[in-house]
């Protein structure tokens, strides 16, 4: 790749050379004078966190280099030394060329004033000048497809509208080397493809772009190099997809090994495999319980491989509160060979959907067999996980389909009309 | 994507030598760009003036009110009862004017100061969200308070010419009377804000201690007043040196004797002599100075005390 033979030749848009940062966190805050005279030892005591231990990297011009960890490895906090949010406690870091940090949408806006004054107060924070900001109105208004509520104040916008003007405003900041923090997890979905087109056009302008994530499909699909940090250390740098294997490894191989569920209940199966656990959406270390209505939905189910085994199949049913069965999916569905499978091996099967449920409590059930009629149950997880979809939309249907409807009038008929009969015409 | 191409570039420390371009320093008070920080300053002060402006519906006419309501009850207890510029000689003539004028130059310097107590605390989603020179903020409060006075000054003249205050060569004083007042405030501004983030009760404290101030200036009561009562013997002398160390009463007084009534006492006369005035002008450059000094210090670790 091209960003990685120039990365020889000219010095990097960024380089960061063992930087740590630590943060003092007070067992008890005392904000005011009463309680530091009144304890004056107090003051000692605080644990200290070690944030980001000795980093070092360093990003090519024209590279699209990922930052990914799990919650609270430091990620952030490093995004926010690079953006001279935070400063650091050792180290250096440095940079070619004009920068702009993506860590928060929107951030100064003033929901009492209308559209162009919030634009031009957010350019200059950005690092604009009042000149360029204002230079830059409409095209930001454009990019919003907010010409219609120009006069509206911030406050009359949905937030949908907010969060596309705030990164309407970002985008026009013409930096060449942008930090970004997991913006793109707001607005609808149009509008975070939206957001995803206007990154890789930038990525082919060749801007130098980091972004930070927890979401290994943009890491593979968009970086050209990525790293991994794990409780304040890099952990490894290099290709994407090698990271984000690692990545998941690191999330998922924590928690197999307390098995407890399995000795608990009683498991159907020959055991050839387990479902270690089963989650919502994509961050397995979040632990969501709730799934909007209307927004994609995604199952993942853990499974570990206790022996080999050719070509599983995995499968869900979702029951509602009444134990009625709404979804049943397998994954023999789409891919009729899910390929071999060696022992000790783990994978995570996912289910995504539509989520077109009506609101209330669903358990997920997962069953794998092996090849063939489905029959031959290897694990069967049937633990009272469970989680709640919400929505307004709540018509008393077991699903919620969108549903067309219409009217065709046909007037009152006249006195003595006899209704032609069917196909006579 | 080769592999060992990756491996090369992870290791910056090899490219150490060369030329790297900017060092990234963290957060400070005012970094290297000045328009940056002016520009920031200005904008977010001229944004609140705008809202309070068209916020409601008497708009900016509260903003004129408010020290002309005080005024008025001042105005009516201490002249219309007490009498107080019947003492006073040919000082005492157009003390409305005068009283207004303390007033007015007053609020500028409680709104700055008091503004600004809270200020850092409050904009914490800028400052834990963006890199921008942090002193750009207690600095739009004293420019907002700036664009108050300047209305508020109007007011004061218009008051004072219809009082019959004749235009005097002294008014060319103006510009350097009200450079200590702004200097003063904005060193107490960032002083407070920075304070504010550690010790959350500076809040209640400045309250008070500008109480005090308010009544250790010559607002109600002119210097001539106090300078009698020195001279009478019902003043104690320590407690009067005091009182001329506060440059709000070098501010005031000097600002009663330059613009409105020339009969007053100038500055140079509350001291006793003009060199004497070197001690609150060093105040207020020392103020200023510790006030940055402080805001400069707290600056780069504030975003994580918040």
């Amino acid at each position: 790749m091209t960003s990685q033979d120039t990365a020889e030749q000219t010095p990097p848009a960024l380089a960061a050379q063992s930087i740590s940062k630590s943060f003092k966190i007070p067992e008890e805050r005392s904000h005011t004078l009463k309680e530091r005279a009144l304890h004056p030892l107090r003051r000692s005591r605080h644990e200290q966190l070690d944030a980001l231990k000795d980093i070092s990297f360093a990003v090519a011009p024209g590279e699209f280099f990922g930052i990914v960890g799990r919650n609270g490895s430091g990620k952030s906090t490093l995004l926010k030394c690079l953006a001279g949010i935070y400063r650091t406690d050792t180290g250096k870091i440095w940079t070619r060329g004009r920068m702009s940090t993506f860590i928060e949408l929107g951030v100064g806006f003033n929901m009492d004033l209308a559209a162009y004054d919030n634009v031009a107060l957010n350019g200059i924070m950005l690092g604009l000048s009042p000149k360029e900001a204002r230079a830059r109105y409409d095209s930001v208004i454009e990019f919003a497809e907010l010409e219609d509520f120009q006069e509206l104040k911030l406050k009359n916008y949905s937030s949908g509208m907010q969060v596309r003007l705030a990164f309407s405003v970002a985008i026009q900041v013409d930096a060449e080397i942008l930090l970004i923090d997991e913006v793109l997890a707001v607005g609808d979905a149009a509008f975070q493809q939206k957001c995803f087109d206007v990154f890789i056009r930038m990525r082919d302008e060749g801007r130098t772009i980091i972004f930070v994530t927890h979401d290994m499909g943009a890491v593979t699909r968009f970086c050209h190099r990525a790293m991994l940090l794990e409780r304040g250390e890099a952990v490894e740098t290099g290709d994407p997809t090698e990271i984000a294997d690692r990545y998941l490894e690191l999330a998922f191989g924590r928690d197999v090994g307390h098995e407890d569920f399995e000795v608990a209940t009683p498991r159907m199966g020959d055991g050839a495999a387990r479902v270690s656990e089963v989650w919502l959406g994509d961050d397995r270390a979040e632990k969501r319980s709730v799934a909007p209505q209307s927004e994609p939905l995604t199952l993942n189910v853990l499974v570990k491989f206790n022996s080999h085994v050719l070509d599983p199949a995995v499968s869900l049913t979702l029951l509602n509160e009444h134990r009625q069965p709404v979804v049943v999916a397998t994954t023999t569905d789409d891919h009729e060979q899910s390929g071999g499978f060696q022992e000790g091996e783990l994978a995570v099967f996912s289910f995504s959907m539509h989520n077109m449920l009506a609101p209330g409590r669903y358990h997920p059930i997962v069953t794998i067999t092996h090849r063939g009629d489905g029959l031959d149950v290897i694990d069967r997880f049937t633990r009272e996980a469970s989680f709640v979809v919400t929505g307004l939309s709540a018509s008393g249907g077991m699903v919620e389909i969108p549903v067309q409807t219409g009217v065709d009038r046909w007037g009152v008929l006249p006195a003595g009309y006899v209704q032609p009969a069917r196909g006579s015409a | 994507m080769s592999v060992s191409g990756v491996s090369e570039s992870a290791a910056p420390t090899a490219a150490l030598s060369a030329p790297l371009g900017q060092p990234i320093r963290g957060p400070r008070a005012l970094d290297d760009s000045w328009s940056r920080f002016w520009h920031l300053a200005y904008n977010i002060a001229r944004s609140e003036f705008k809202l309070k402006f068209f916020g409601s519906a008497l708009g900016y006419l509260w903003q004129v009110v408010r020290p002309l309501l005080l005024f008025g009850v001042l105005y009516i207890f201490f002249v219309e009862v007490v009498h107080i510029d019947k003492g006073q000689g040919t000082a005492g003539r157009f003390y409305g004017a005068q009283l207004l004028s303390s007033i007015v130059l007053f609020t500028f310097f409680s709104e700055a100061t008091s503004g600004s107590v809270r200020s850092v605390v409050d904009r914490e989603n800028l400052v834990r969200k963006i890199q921008f020179p942090r002193l750009a903020i207690p600095t739009s409060v004293v420019l907002l308070a700036i664009f108050n006075l300047g209305l508020n000054l109007l007011v004061v003249m218009i008051f004072a010419l219809i009082e019959g205050v004749r235009p005097m060569v002294s008014w060319l004083e103006l510009p350097l009377i009200l450079g200590m007042l702004v200097l003063i405030s904005a060193g107490v501004s960032m002083l407070l804000s920075a304070l504010f983030v550690r010790f959350r009760d500076i809040s209640p404290i400045w309250e008070v201690v500008s109480q005090i101030l308010f009544y250790a200036s010559p607002v109600i009561l002119p210097a001539e007043a106090v300078h009698r009562e020195l001279a009478h013997g019902s003043v104690n002398h320590f407690l009067y040196h005091l009182y001329t160390l506060n440059p709000l009463v070098t501010i005031f007084q000097q600002f009663r004797h330059a613009m409105i009534n020339g009969d007053t006492y100038s500055a140079g006369q509350v001291m006793g002599s003009w060199p004497a005035l070197l001690a609150p002008v060093a105040l207020v450059v020392v103020v200023f100075a510790l006030g940055f000094w402080v805001f400069n210090r707290e600056a780069p670790h504030i975003a994580e005390d918040l």
